[in-house]
């Protein structure tokens, strides 16, 4: 009877008009289901069998692209309720927690950002021990690379939001670093030989340090930069990035198997 | 007692030291650590270790730090993943000294199948599994949220978030622009130059050791002992004022330790030859200077003139001195941990004026 009936649903014109075919069990559903649908054509409609073995593959590039979207999307909610301001950041957290029913949202955005450095290490790891940068693959490894370095300035960026102790000195911690950036950062190997006469060129008012939280410390300014970066520039950058890497793993031969 | 020998054996020289000797002796033996039966007994072995780690009150308070959580999570797939990869290799290794084909290159698994349903029907499971972690997780443990930002009170100790404490550890051996600036800048350069480096045809798109030996073991020891292993000691054995603090030793932020790193500078002058510093700076460096060189200039030079010109043949020039370059880069943090360890060695270039200490 249940047959007949997912018979009967996939008969209706409102599944045509979406799905434009019937049921994925013959061999040209199959390839159509893939083809046509948007989401679904980033796989190959065939592909070899040793591609699709989780003990091949570990699913931990997919998984990483996975975590990416609910981040996205736990982020975008997020946003709902949260000011990237000195006044309000803290207390808007400190809201999440008290007054949002069922509020585990910033729990699965957190969690999910430390997962996701974790999955895109492994996935690195096991594009390593499988050859799988070798040509004609070498341009994509370089892709990853980046996306794997922008995911740990993605949650780096994040790591400041809460305006609490944990945030701004941890953030603190890390932008010190950029401050001894040789020529660059004041306080950085050959920053003082960019002198003309008493005027010094590179100093904590205009170094890169000052560049990346708008000020000489982590303040308010730096609030609102690490804010734009992880809302908007680094998942923009992450986002074109990923098509290039997906696109990418198709034309250059889909997941690696032995030649 | 055995607390107190294990809080004394995990200081960074000894369980470092440890750990790269464990780590050649596991790559020597493949044999060994690519089997099942080695796979569940270290692990058994670790849970039991952990286990009984746990029921230490002061272990226990620095590892449920709910950020320390994900480290848990990154070691348990670390080793999981590490083994698992090794033991694949091993596996097909001894298919392919049979003369047979790596497990990937079978003609069942070259068939190809349908994307619909073997791809989707696993990426689905995986989707699933993976949110229902996510969930359980977030329930369990509610993120961590201290007092309000307070810009003139600094927590002791201060530690970035756990990806970046590998190298935050690292400030302890290099000065903030080598350590924060520069190694990084090699490591990234260095990944993105891997493929064009590794010419070695073999070992493409299955797992496999023995075929790309030097590849694997060079990766695997900037990952698990540069890379993971200096995540720990940042993380679970770091206390305040960043001194060291054994697993079960309690964060006593008066714990003293006797900090007197010495330049190579003054070794020379004021301990070698009993005269004060010279007022000229690169007079005064000029060992240091002339042991960077080395290290970087003339070693090379030597160790490719006397060993190295088959390699350099068959690799060309620019990827040869690439990884050259790489290498040096990478084996300088051991080399610089060793020297510190040993010697007490704070800078073997030390040039404040210039804010450029090495």
């Amino acid at each position: 009877m249940s047959e007949g009936f997912a018979k009967k649903v996939a008969n209706t014109q409102v599944w045509k008009a979406i799905f434009r075919h019937g049921p994925p069990n013959n061999a040209r559903n199959r390839a159509a289901v893939v083809a046509g649908n948007v989401f679904l054509h980033l796989h190959p409609i065939k592909l070899k069998k040793s591609g699709v073995q989780l003990g091949y593959t570990w699913c931990m590039g997919g998984l990483t692209f996975f975590v990416f979207l609910s981040l996205t999307i736990t982020g975008v909610l997020l946003m709902f309720y949260y000011r990237p301001t000195a006044e309000y950041a803290f207390t808007d957290i400190i809201g999440l927690r008290e007054h949002v029913p069922l509020g585990i949202m910033r729990e699965l955005h957190r969690w999910g950002a430390h997962l996701m450095v974790i999955t895109v290490w492994i996935h690195m790891f096991r594009v390593f021990m499988t050859g799988s940068y070798k040509p004609p693959r070498e341009f994509n490894w370089g892709v990853g690379v980046i996306l794997l370095v922008l995911t740990m300035l993605l949650s780096f960026t994040g790591y400041l939001l809460p305006w609490d102790q944990l945030a701004i000195w941890a953030i603190t911690v890390g932008s010190n670093m950029a401050k001894a950036t040789p020529f660059l950062g004041h306080g950085g190997p050959g920053a003082m030989l960019a002198k003309i006469g008493d005027f010094v060129m590179v100093s904590d008012k205009n170094d890169v340090r000052f560049q990346l939280l708008g000020g000489r410390f982590v303040g308010e300014a730096a609030l609102l930069r690490f804010y734009i970066l992880h809302c908007v520039f680094i998942p923009l950058v992450v986002a074109v990035l990923i098509a290039v890497h997906f696109w990418r793993v198709r034309k250059d031969g889909g997941i690696s198997a032995p030649l | 007692m055995l607390k107190e020998a294990i809080n004394y054996l995990s200081a960074p020289l000894y369980s470092f030291t440890t750990f790269i000797v464990l780590f050649g002796l596991a790559m020597k033996r493949m044999d060994i650590v690519g089997t099942k039966k080695f796979g569940w007994g270290l692990l058994i072995t670790i849970l039991a270790i952990f286990g009984w780690m746990l029921t230490d009150p002061s272990f226990f308070t620095v590892i449920s730090t709910p950020d320390n959580i994900p480290i848990i999570i990154l070691n348990a797939l670390v080793f999981w993943s590490t083994w698992f990869a090794l033991y694949k290799g091993h596996q097909n290794d001894l298919r392919i000294a049979r003369g047979e084909q790596p497990l990937e290159g079978t003609p069942e698994n070259r068939e190809k199948v349908w994307a619909w349903p073997n791809l989707v029907y696993t990426e689905l499971f995986c989707i699933i599994l993976c949110t229902i972690f996510l969930i359980v997780w977030a329930i369990f443990f509610k993120a961590p949220l201290e007092e309000p930002a307070n810009p003139t009170w600094a927590p002791n100790p201060a530690k970035a978030p756990w990806y970046f404490l590998g190298l935050q550890e690292m400030l302890v051996y290099f000065d903030p622009w080598m350590a924060g600036v520069v190694l990084p800048v090699i490591i990234i350069i260095g990944l993105i130059a891997i493929p064009f480096i590794d010419i070695n045809p073999k070992g493409n798109g299955y797992y496999t050791f023995a075929e790309r030996k030097y590849a694997i073991a060079g990766f695997c020891f900037g990952w698990l002992a540069l890379w993971i292993f200096l995540i720990q000691i940042g993380t679970f054995l770091r206390g305040p004022n960043w001194t060291f603090y054994g697993p079960f030793e309690v964060w006593d932020a008066h714990k003293v330790v006797a900090e007197n790193n010495v330049n190579l500078s003054e070794f020379f002058w004021i301990k070698g030859l009993s005269v004060a510093l010279p007022k000229n700076i690169f007079l005064r460096e000029i060992v240091g200077i002339i042991l960077t060189f080395g290290y970087l200039v003339a070693a090379p030079l030597y160790v490719t003139k006397k060993w190295g010109q088959d390699m350099l043949a068959r690799m060309g020039a620019a990827r040869y001195w690439l990884l050259m370059f790489l290498v040096l880069g990478m084996m300088s943090l051991p080399i610089k941990m060793y020297l510190r360890w040993f010697f007490t060695l704070k800078y073997i270039v030390a040039m404040p004026e210039f804010e450029l200490n090495l």
